[in-house]
């Protein structure tokens, strides 16, 4: 399919648990660092623990004013952060006629959790009102509403929840928002912080967390490990970027969603794959084009198995020459910014020709007999990217990356 | 009423399946109970024993292919937590 406005990155954030800027993340995703830890997560005298990859002694005002910060969750705070590192991060000078043509679009989850239980915490423990702050805190439009404050974008602006693909779906809104000529640039992206005693328990007795480690499409895998982040793309039509002379990272180019309509946490083959073959027709290419796929990858039994069935249904013999790597196993499945600190790694393998590992891999499962990049970066082409996102609740969100070479 | 009877009951209560069906040797996948069931059915049966099953649905689901299964873990955790 030919675009007529082409759609491509010109500026990363991040705020991750391997690493608070686009430099630090880059460097530790290829070293296949790994942030996961214990942690103790405490609700009146019960103390749990549970192994999460937490991002570790942030400053939020090194990113808001200080009087600023009451009203607003700390998820937000990341997002507010990751959005104004991609947009610094872009070199982009925004005047009114500009700022109208610029939209917000950001995912997250769940939002606002650390600021819910705080509230219930308060009042459990005899507040005799909740802190004034707090609707305008909870609300799950935080992040953008503060972004687009922050940066002065007074285009298009929401969140988009679609649990673990909010990220890759936000990105794509954004992206057909610029093709359709609606705007000119998105920030777009995800956040989430949610490592909070409530979503724990929660998580746990789902039954699918790990008691150790992430292990995505290793045999025996214990399954998935929370983690925490934001990070957010700026996205410029190829016209006005080129115009201003602006570094291009990569192009987005090709975006599909669909969602399984079978069942509300197993994913499906059939959702899956027809999400990872609406990208690569969006983007006019095929099988052969595409040399690397970011993985959504959540070390579960059936995730694993589901998107290595997908993969190779849609791409059939080239399933077998394409590296695939799970960036989760480095730093957890941040849920809402999963996505989105999984297409800044993507992007970062495109521009590099470094696929990223697949880490705490031990041995391999015959049901996911592909090749996952274990435990070590591999220099390589990488001419064209995917990065899949499936999400609880049967939503899919499949993004394709492709390298500038025009 | 036996230890394995009142399991079953747990399992049908949860499944809505027809009791009858309910025996040690018959097989999860048989029954059409879904992951998310067999989540509910080890929830409930905690709660019921005040116990912790060391039940991880990612592991434990090849190792649970019959009620039996089932039976044997909540047996086993019982023994543990009485002696």
């Amino acid at each position: 399919m030919i675009h007529e406005r082409r759609v491509v990155i010109t500026g990363l954030g991040v705020i991750s648990p391997i690493g608070q800027d686009l430099v630090s993340f880059g460097q530790n995703l290829f070293d296949g660092v790994c942030a996961i830890e214990p942690v103790e997560f405490s609700w009146g005298d019960i103390t749990s623990s549970f192994p999460v990859a937490p991002v570790k002694n942030f400053d939020p005002t090194a990113f808001i004013e200080a009087k600023k910060l009451t009203l607003i969750d700390r998820h937000a705070q990341f997002a507010v952060a990751a959005a104004r590192q991609a947009f610094a991060d872009s070199g982009l000078v925004l005047t009114p006629e500009m700022a109208e043509r610029s939209a917000v679009i950001t995912g997250t989850s769940v939002g606002s959790q650390n600021t819910l239980e705080e509230g219930f915490r308060n009042l459990a423990g005899g507040s005799r009102r909740a802190h004034p702050f707090t609707i305008p805190r909870l609300m799950s439009n935080a992040g953008s509403s503060h972004i687009s404050m922050t940066l002065g974008f007074t285009g298009p602006g929401f969140t988009v929840a679609s649990a673990c693909a909010s990220g890759v779906h936000a990105m794509g809104v954004a992206m057909h928002m610029l093709r359709s000529g609606l705007v000119d640039r998105a920030i777009t992206g995800g956040a989430e912080s949610c490592l909070t005693f409530g979503t724990l328990k929660g998580w746990d007795a789902l039954r699918i967390m790990s008691p150790d480690l992430c292990r995505p499409f290793s045999a025996n895998r214990p399954g998935l490990i929370l983690g925490e982040g934001a990070a957010m793309l700026m996205l410029e039509t190829l016209e006005a970027a080129r115009a201003r002379g602006a570094k291009i990272y990569a192009e987005l180019a090709g975006f599909a969603m669909t969602s399984d309509a079978k069942d509300i946490t197993t994913p499906d083959v059939g959702g899956a794959s027809r999400a990872i073959a609406g990208a690569l027709a969006d983007a006019g290419l095929n099988p052969e084009d595409i040399d690397y796929i970011n993985a959504h990858g959540t070390g579960t039994r059936w995730n694993d198995i589901t998107e290595t069935a997908a993969i190779k249904r849609v791409l059939g013999e080239r399933a077998r020459h394409v590296a695939i790597s799970a960036s989760k196993s480095m730093f957890g499945h941040a849920l809402g910014a999963a996505g989105a600190l999984e297409a800044v790694a993507t992007v970062l393998a495109v521009t590099r020709d470094v696929a990223p590992p697949t880490m705490n891999y031990l041995e391999p499962d015959p049901e996911c007999d592909l090749d996952y990049v274990p435990n070590v970066a591999r220099p390589m082409s990488i001419r064209v990217a995917l990065k899949n996102s499936f999400g609880f609740g049967g939503l899919n969100a499949v993004v394709a990356v492709r390298k500038m070479t025009d | 009423m036996s230890q394995i009877d009142e399991i079953l009951d747990v399992v049908a209560e949860v499944t809505l399946i027809d009791r009858s069906k309910l025996v040690p040797e018959v097989k999860i996948v048989d029954l059409g109970i879904t992951s998310l069931d067999m989540v509910e059915v080890i929830c409930t049966l905690e709660d019921k024993h005040g116990i912790e099953l060391p039940y991880n649905a990612n592991m434990n689901f090849q190792g649970f292919r019959t009620l039996g299964d089932v039976i044997r873990m909540v047996e086993e955790t019982l023994a543990k937590t009485n002696t």
